[in-house]
């Protein structure tokens, strides 16, 4: 392999390594590019959007695309901002989300995407779907209305727990998270160990038994928006 | 019961290799023996070919022509395409579903037949039609349904409802289909005279990097819709790096209103498998894949003879015959319904067995593409124009058209015309002209390119088919004076939300939300503020959607909302008391009226709005 290519992110230099996505390049750099789909360690997946930025003039979904060298990246403009603000309203209008009683409430990703993107409401018609919850095993339990399809568990049980319990069925909108087939979540071979359990970005599968643990204040993004620790990398001048 | 399901699925995996790569094949084998794919079917098939439970079932739930549940031993599936729609389709459907005494999407209860809606098949310029089990029946009338039916009943066969041949080779004995080719205007390329061997032989007395000089010299672009250079393509496959690399010819055909490929797979299949054999010479491939529409499975039989007939004349095999003998093969992958699969790396996971989802790019399929080979893809005619171009030398081909668009375009047109059909045109020629071949002139409105492409009105007539201006893969939909504008951008809307593969948000919730809110304006409960917003909406989907789908998913709304605003201005008002239209107070209250079991007093307030 060559040696490092330099990149520039909203008119910052950034060097990063042939081959490497712009968005890993930017997350070393400590510049956060918002993202829900991806999560370091699982294959780049390319579903939410919510990274895009652009390319050389062109859009593209930063976690899937590799740098290439001079490449110039856009990223916080309010352009990008307003798309990425569509997409999560997006998440929100297509799925049920009642944040409001919602047990990963204070640890949810799309809940704090939303905050630091600065959401106040969805300006989509909701769809309200019928979506199936199951909570058949004794550990574990899947709510399909929060679930907004970013593969996160398939991966991890395909490439990390070696299982394939998780996949996509039907498509369009009528998409949903299968597990094994048909299976119930009981009789599925799924094990509260399995790392798929503990991927999810929202309150989609959850462990039964933690709801409400953490007081409010402690919870994951009360203190910090989202994506800060990314930033706290940047180097202080 | 279970024990011949068991052997018969494991002869049908047996007979496909038990080769997990090619489930489709597997799948659809076992839905025509059983008319569906059910749960045991699937487990199954897992078992023996070792693929994962979940992705035999991601599989069959994503294609329309799979079914987990039992289908009749006889589907009718009725093209609901607007095309359809202005010839009667729902005439139609009525008289079928009265006869059945069943509704769409349902089976008769004797479990004989079932009937169903489908997409564009692909016969726009006879419509309304319809697929019975695989075989076509065209230009349906109300009468025509009952017969249908009450034949059907007697001899539960479909081939038997083929009273008449079309012209040209739909008469031919494998193919037997009442499909016309309604061929109005041959240009001088691709229907021009061939001479059958003759591209093969010149291009072997070449080397590879001198067939791609002469598609290049030709200025040859793709015709399935991108317009990529395919000389530049093939280029990139021949530098990339790879054991087996692989031509597929694209005959998905999926784009409603285009029917152009259906008629060169029926009238030029030679050319063709030319075409990709020329291909395969070129970028050191020895593989070649036909991706055959599921639509289109009625072509298959008599594809397959013309295949083997090449194979026995040297045209393909271990050794094609000429100046530089090389190996090449064609098989034929059956889809089996969903348009996303014309996408060419959706077409990839097809041809591997799995949901047609489109691959993140790079890599481009170009430098890894089927099975991990570096694989070209070009449309059935673009591989008929490489034929004609190592046939008569890329100066006489590139003497058509217009600089940038050299050679000619086939484009099949249908809806408010009185001659439908296809049309071979050298690239520049304006819109206005093909209305008059066509006779269409007083349409007020044309979709060039499908729903994927733009709805243009009078004032854009002038403009002229070519990359550079009105770019089309070959649909061209005609709309007459009195159709609906609205009725006509729902229609898009729905198809394409239909078809999403549901991998990205954009596009999976952006045509869902794009679908009501015209719902919304055509009821006349739209407020001026809903444009802006599906504009802005459409405008997000075309950025960040993952594939061409998405990306031009909005192109119904956002190029009406440009080409007739008036339409949409009138529809949409703002309300003079302020009320919120699109607020109905009657349905925000119905459950809770049904809870307390008591009606609401507003009731009695005349305005069901919302200030
Ligand atoms: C949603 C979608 C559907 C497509 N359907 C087709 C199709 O049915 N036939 C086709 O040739 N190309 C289709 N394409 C274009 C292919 O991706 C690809 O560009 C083409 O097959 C390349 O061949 P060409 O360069 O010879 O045109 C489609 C693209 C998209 C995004
Ligand atoms: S744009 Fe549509 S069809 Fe393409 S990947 Fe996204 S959801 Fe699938
Ligand atoms: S994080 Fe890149 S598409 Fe989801
Ligand atoms: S707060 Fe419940 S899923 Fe986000």
């Amino acid at each position: 392999m060559s040696g490092p290519v330099t990149i520039l992110i909203d008119g910052v230099e950034v060097s990063a390594r042939p081959g490497q996505t712009i968005l890993d390049a930017a997350d070393e750099a400590g510049i956060y590019i918002p993202r829900l789909c991806h999560l370091p360690g699982l294959a780049p997946f390319g579903s939410c959007r919510v990274c895009t930025v652009t390319a050389n003039g062109r859009p593209c979904a930063s976690c899937t695309t590799p740098v290439t060298p001079g490449m110039i990246v856009e990223n916080d403009t309010e352009r990008l901002r307003e798309m990425r603000r569509q997409i999560v309203e997006m998440l929100f209008s297509e799925g049920n989300h009642f944040c409001m009683f919602c047990e990963k409430s204070g640890n949810c990703e799309l809940q704090a995407m939303a905050y630091r993107l600065g959401i106040p409401a969805s300006r989509y018609p909701g769809i309200w779907p019928v979506r199936d919850v199951d909570s058949t095993h004794p550990d574990i339990l899947i709510d399909r209305n929060r679930c907004i399809l970013c593969g996160r568990c398939v991966r991890a049980s395909r490439d990390v727990d070696g299982k394939q319990v998780f996949g996509f069925v039907g498509r369009g909108h009528g998409k949903r998270i299968a597990v094994l087939g048909d299976a119930r979540l009981r009789d599925s071979g799924v094990d509260v160990t399995d790392a798929a359990i503990d991927v999810c970005p929202v309150g989609a599968i959850l462990r039964k038994g933690t709801a409400f643990r953490v007081p409010i204040g402690q919870r994951r993004f009360d203190k910090e928006p989202i994506g800060a620790d990314i930033e706290a990398r940047k180097e202080k001048p | 019961m279970s024990e011949t399901l068991e052997s018969t699925v494991r002869r049908i995996c047996r007979s496909h290799g038990g080769d997990p790569t090619r489930l489709m094949d597997i799948a659809r084998d076992v839905q025509d023996r059983f008319g569906c794919v059910a749960p045991a079917a699937m487990d199954l098939i897992s078992r023996i070919t070792g693929a994962p439970r979940v992705e035999v079932e991601s599989l069959v739930s994503f294609y329309s022509f799979l079914s987990r549940s039992p289908k009749g031993q006889v589907v009718i599936r009725l093209c609901d395409d607007i095309i359809d729609r202005m010839h009667g389709y729902h005439r139609v459907a009525r008289a079928f579903s009265e006869e059945l005494g069943i509704g769409l999407g349902e089976t008769t209860a004797d479990g004989k037949i079932s009937l169903e809606r489908t997409a564009c098949i692909g016969l726009s310029d006879q419509a309304p039609a319809a697929l019975v089990n695989e075989v076509p029946v065209t230009e349906l009338s109300t009468d025509r349904a009952r017969e249908i039916v009450a034949g059907l009943r007697e001899h539960m066969d479909p081939r038997r409802l083929v009273t008449r041949s079309g012209d040209g080779q739909n008469a031919h004995p494998l193919v037997r289909a009442m499909v016309r080719n309604n061929l109005r205007q041959v240009g001088p390329l691709v229907f021009s005279e061939q001479v059958r061997g003759k591209a093969i032989s010149n291009a072997l007395a070449m080397s590879p990097a001198e067939v791609i000089r002469a598609v290049k010299n030709a200025r040859l672009r793709g015709r399935g819709g991108a317009g990529f250079p395919a000389g530049m393509k093939w280029e990139y496959a021949r530098a990339s790096t790879g054991e087996r690399k692989f031509v597929i010819g694209n005959a998905d055909e999926g784009e409603p209103g285009t029917f152009k490929d259906r008629v060169l797979l029926t009238e030029l299949p030679d050319r063709v498998f030319a075409g990709m054999t020329i291909a395969g010479y070129a970028i050191g491939a020895k593989e070649g894949i036909l991706y055959l529409r599921g639509e289109y499975a009625y072509l298959r039989p008599y594809l397959e003879a013309v295949l083997a007939q090449r194979r026995s004349d040297g045209l393909l095999g271990p050794k094609v015959a000429g100046k530089n003998p090389f190996a090449f093969d064609i098989r034929i992958q059956m889809g089996a319904g969903a348009y996303v699969c014309g996408e060419e790396s959706a077409l990839l996971e097809s041809c591997e067995g799995r949901r047609g989802d489109p691959r993140n790019r790079p890599p481009f399929p170009a430098q890894k593409g089927y099975l991990g080979g570096p694989t070209v893809v070009n449309n059935v005619e673009t591989l008929c124009c490489v034929t004609k171009i190592l046939e008569a030398g890329p100066a006489e081909f590139a003497q058509h058209g217009s600089t940038g668009s050299t050679g000619t375009k086939l484009l099949s047109v249908s809806g408010d015309c009185r001659l439908p059909g296809i049309y071979e045109v050298p690239f520049g020629t304006p819109l206005a002209e093909v209305l008059r071949l066509a006779q269409g002139e007083d349409a007020f409105a044309v979709q060039v390119g499908g729903p994927s492409g733009q709805l243009v009105s009078r004032t854009e007539f002038t403009r002229t088919i070519d990359y550079e201006n009105l770019a089309t893969g070959g649909s061209i939909m005609v709309f007459g004076p009195g159709r609906n504008l609205l009725e006509i951008v729902h229609a898009f809307l729905e198809f394409f939300a239909d078809e999403s593969c549901g991998y990205c948000t954009p596009c999976r919730a952006g045509t869902a939300f794009l679908l009501r809110m015209v719902e919304r304006i055509a009821a006349g409960r739209g407020e001026p503020a809903d444009l802006a917003r599906m504009e802005e909406l459409g405008l997000t989907m075309k950025a960040a959607s993952r594939c061409g789908l998405g990306q031009t998913a909005a192109n119904p709304v956002l190029t009406s909302l440009v080409n007739f605003r008036p339409v949409y201005d009138a529809l949409v008002k703002e309300d003079p008391e302020g009320f919120r239209r699109s607020f109905e107070l009657d349905k925000a209250v119905m459950e809770a009226e049904l809870l307390s079991g008591r009606r609401s007093k507003h009731a009695g307030i005349e305005k069901g709005g919302h200030r």
